[in-house]
């Protein structure tokens, strides 16, 4: 694995024992346990590969929040995907996370095997050229995603508009980051003592979004970046404020992330979505959490042309992916990890899509 | 539906409390992804062919004993590759490496192949004449020849292109005793050069993902490199395994269920290129489990080790081999990395679909 640019094994070694040294201080500062999480789902992967958490020792809990997209998608949500894939004439454009993640009745794998129309997409710009390509068929992109993905979204809105295409449309389950740790930290479930800031949402968003999270809840955020070295760092900020009994923004990912992050994809974002509530598997509804096309861009609402209404879906009884996304549970402490819900037969998103923490964890678990 | 039937079944099955997700109805692409979901599948609804029919047969041929004492390995393999050509080969040219390397992962060399093709009406005759080209200069590299042929249309819609299958015969050198159940504490581990260019010179071919990058299949006929190892290791080299579908992880898994091996590899130490494990990153990809279709991995005796790897890095095939971990018993069976930072983990069987159409 390639470490952080200039990270020889010894600055690893070294970042390591901080956080542990670090850890035992923090621990004794909150008396107990640290309780940390992070909120994405290509940290729970890095974190899960690397072993770090077996590294931090006992006196840090090292949780997942609701970091990866496809997870907390809705079962409702997933089913109108499944309802739109079985419609004659319609193809429905996805990123390729989405397709075996099980709604009440099966999954896209599924449906497309008995002949659905199942496009995977690896940027959105694919599904305008499938528009063009079957002009008698309707095109849906299925908007899964945080801030991330949510401006090349819209700039897929744009551009449909731009050539004109009125058989693509979008059904949008964009959610945003900040308000879903607000929530997290209001129900208090969880003590959550510092959150590991996502670092892709991040870029867009700028760490300055973290601001008011740091200050109305006295909780540390630190922004990271992705190889081990990145989270370590991080950790280990985030580690250094709880003992000090300290709680402010700090960016362990500058190479990346700016304080007040990309403009122009926020001000993209902001031309085709306005803020709504959003549904979050295992959270509920949070108040502005949602991204829903503007009244002006209407005409590309896929809820709006095939006259949808989300079901109400419960999730499989089995299931606990909504305590991993809330963190109150870690992969391993579910009954049916890697027993009834495997990568091969999965329960629950979580352990399905490639940025889910009981994937990453099953994926990468423990020798 | 009829999906509800088999979901109440499911629950039926298992024991109160925790239910089983259901099984799905049809076939679906993750089945064909070389990983878990595959075994099932073959265990599934090829299990009544029992082991009379090859089913317990995990190496990557099967070896036939003549009267005479000799023995021949024998194999079948279908590419149904898409695009059908890219950087660094095209379908016709794996469909002879990809049957070359599963005989010369038995210690055999190839006598001849068989060549199917299933083409669909509107395939272009020059395109076909280029693939036809590459499959008898691909035969030349190995030292082979097309013994028998088939050849189908079918209509438009039925097939993508261009499907073929080739089966291939080889004769095990005298002496030559390989196989996945051979295994011996203190194996060591060793690949012939960096992994996943195979599968990422494929998507890159493939329109949909403008990956930057310069990545060219590995896809390359490995007889003369096996021939190369058997010389220099002898009977110290236990296993060679051909690294396609499901890559490394999948034939370590595979090897460490035969001979009910701890098999740990060291992650730093595995070959990748720096643009492969960025595109890998990117793409949220292990290249431990992408597909390669020049690689190989030996299992040999600590003595050899170092005689083979000299050999490897000798061939051209093999110039970037590493030593990339051991057996460190015959006590458990899994596989495990030592991670940058120290922690071992598990080194899965990918589950399902990872990139349809690879090979």
């Amino acid at each position: 694995m390639t470490p952080l640019p200039g990270a020889s094994p010894e600055m690893l070694e070294q970042l390591v024992a901080d956080c542990r040294r670090l850890a035992d201080r923090a621990a004794e500062r909150v008396g107990g346990r640290v309780h940390l999480m992070e909120v994405c789902g290509t940290h729970s992967h890095a974190i899960a590969r690397a072993g770090i958490r077996d590294l931090l020792g006992d006196a840090v809990r090292l949780v997942s929040g609701p970091g990866c997209p496809v997870c907390v998608t809705d079962a409702g949500q997933i089913d109108l995907c499944l309802d739109l894939a079985e419609r004659p004439h319609t193809i429905l454009a996805t990123f390729g996370d989405m397709v075996r993640v099980p709604g009440s009745r099966g999954s896209l794998a599924e449906v497309r095997a008995r002949g659905g129309r199942v496009k995977v997409v690896y940027s959105p710009l694919e599904a305008l050229a499938a528009a063009q390509q079957a002009p008698d068929s309707e095109v849906v992109m299925v908007g899964v995603g945080f801030e991330t993905t949510a401006p090349t979204i819209a700039c897929l809105v744009r551009e449909a508009d731009r050539l004109g295409l009125r058989n693509l449309s979008l059904l949008s389950a964009h959610k945003t980051v900040p308000p879903a740790l607000r929530a997290l930290l209001a129900a208090e479930e969880v003590g959550l003592h510092g959150f590991l800031c996502p670092g892709h949402v991040s870029v867009v968003i700028g760490s300055n979004a973290y601001r008011s999270i740091a200050n109305d809840y006295r909780t540390p955020c630190v922004v990271a970046g992705f190889e081990p070295a990145d989270i370590l760092l991080a950790i280990r900020m985030l580690l250094q404020q709880v003992a000090e009994g300290e709680a402010k923004v700090e960016n362990a990912y500058r190479r990346a992330v700016a304080p007040e992050g990309n403009r122009h994809a926020v001000e993209a974002m902001y031309s085709v979505f306005a803020v709504g509530e959003a549904s979050w598997r295992g959270i509920g509804v949070i108040p502005k959490s949602g991204l829903r096309l503007r009244d002006e861009w209407s005409a590309f609402d896929a809820m709006a042309r095939f006259a949808l209404t989300a079901p109400e879906v419960q999730d499989h009884p089995a299931c606990h992916c909504g305590e991993v996304l809330r963190g109150a549970r870690l992969p391993a402490e579910c009954p049916a990890f890697g027993r009834a819900c495997t990568p091969a037969r999965p329960l629950g998103p979580c352990m399905v899509s490639s940025e889910g923490a009981c994937a990453a964890e099953h994926r990468y678990r423990a020798a | 539906m009829t999906m509800t039937r088999v979901k109440d079944e499911a629950i039926r099955r298992t024991s109160p409390g925790v239910e089983r997700a259901s099984l799905p109805e049809a076939v679906l692409l993750g089945h064909g992804g070389g990983g878990r979901l595959m075994q099932e599948l073959i265990a599934d609804c090829l299990g009544v062919l029992g082991p009379a029919n090859g089913l317990d047969q995990p190496n990557d041929a099967a070896c036939l004993e003549l009267p005479s004492g000799e023995r021949l390995a024998f194999t079948t393999d279908s590419f149904v590759v898409s695009p059908l050509s890219f950087p660094g080969g095209d379908v016709g040219r794996l469909a002879v490496c990809g049957t070359v390397n599963d005989l010369a992962a038995m210690g055999a060399q190839p006598l001849g192949l068989s060549l199917g093709l299933v083409i669909e009406e509107g395939l272009q005759r020059e395109a076909l004449a280029q693939i036809i080209a590459s499959i008898r200069n691909a035969c030349e590299e190995a030292g082979t020849r097309i013994l028998t042929g088939d050849t189908k249309v079918v209509e438009r819609g039925a097939a993508d292109g261009l499907f073929i299958n080739t089966s291939g015969v080889g004769l095990i050198a005298p002496g030559v005793l390989l196989g996945g159940e051979r295994a011996r504490a203190g194996d060591r581990v060793i690949v012939n050069g960096p992994l996943a260019d195979h599968a990422l010179a494929i998507l890159a071919a493939r329109e949909e993902l403008p990956l930057q990058g310069d990545f060219h299949s590995d896809c390359a006929p490995l007889n003369d490199l096996t021939a190369a190892v058997l010389e220099a290791g002898g009977n110290g080299v236990r296993a060679l395994r051909d690294l396609t579908r499901g890559g490394l992880a999948a034939a370590l898994n595979e090897i460490a269920r035969q001979s009910h091996a701890h098999v740990q590899i060291v992650e730093g130490a595995v070959p990748v290129r720096p643009a492969a494990k960025a595109a890998c990153d990117l793409l949220g990809h292990d290249p431990l489990s992408m597909a390669n279709e020049g690689k190989l991995v030996a299992l040999v005796a600590p003595d050899r080790a170092d005689d083979v790897l000299a050999a490897m890095q000798a061939h051209a095939l093999g110039r970037e081999a590493a030593i990339v971990g051991e057996v460190k018993s015959l006590d458990e069976c899994r596989v495990t990395a030592r991670t940058a930072l120290g922690p071992t983990r598990i080194v899965d069987l990918p589950s399902g679909e990872l990139l349809p159409r690879i090979c």
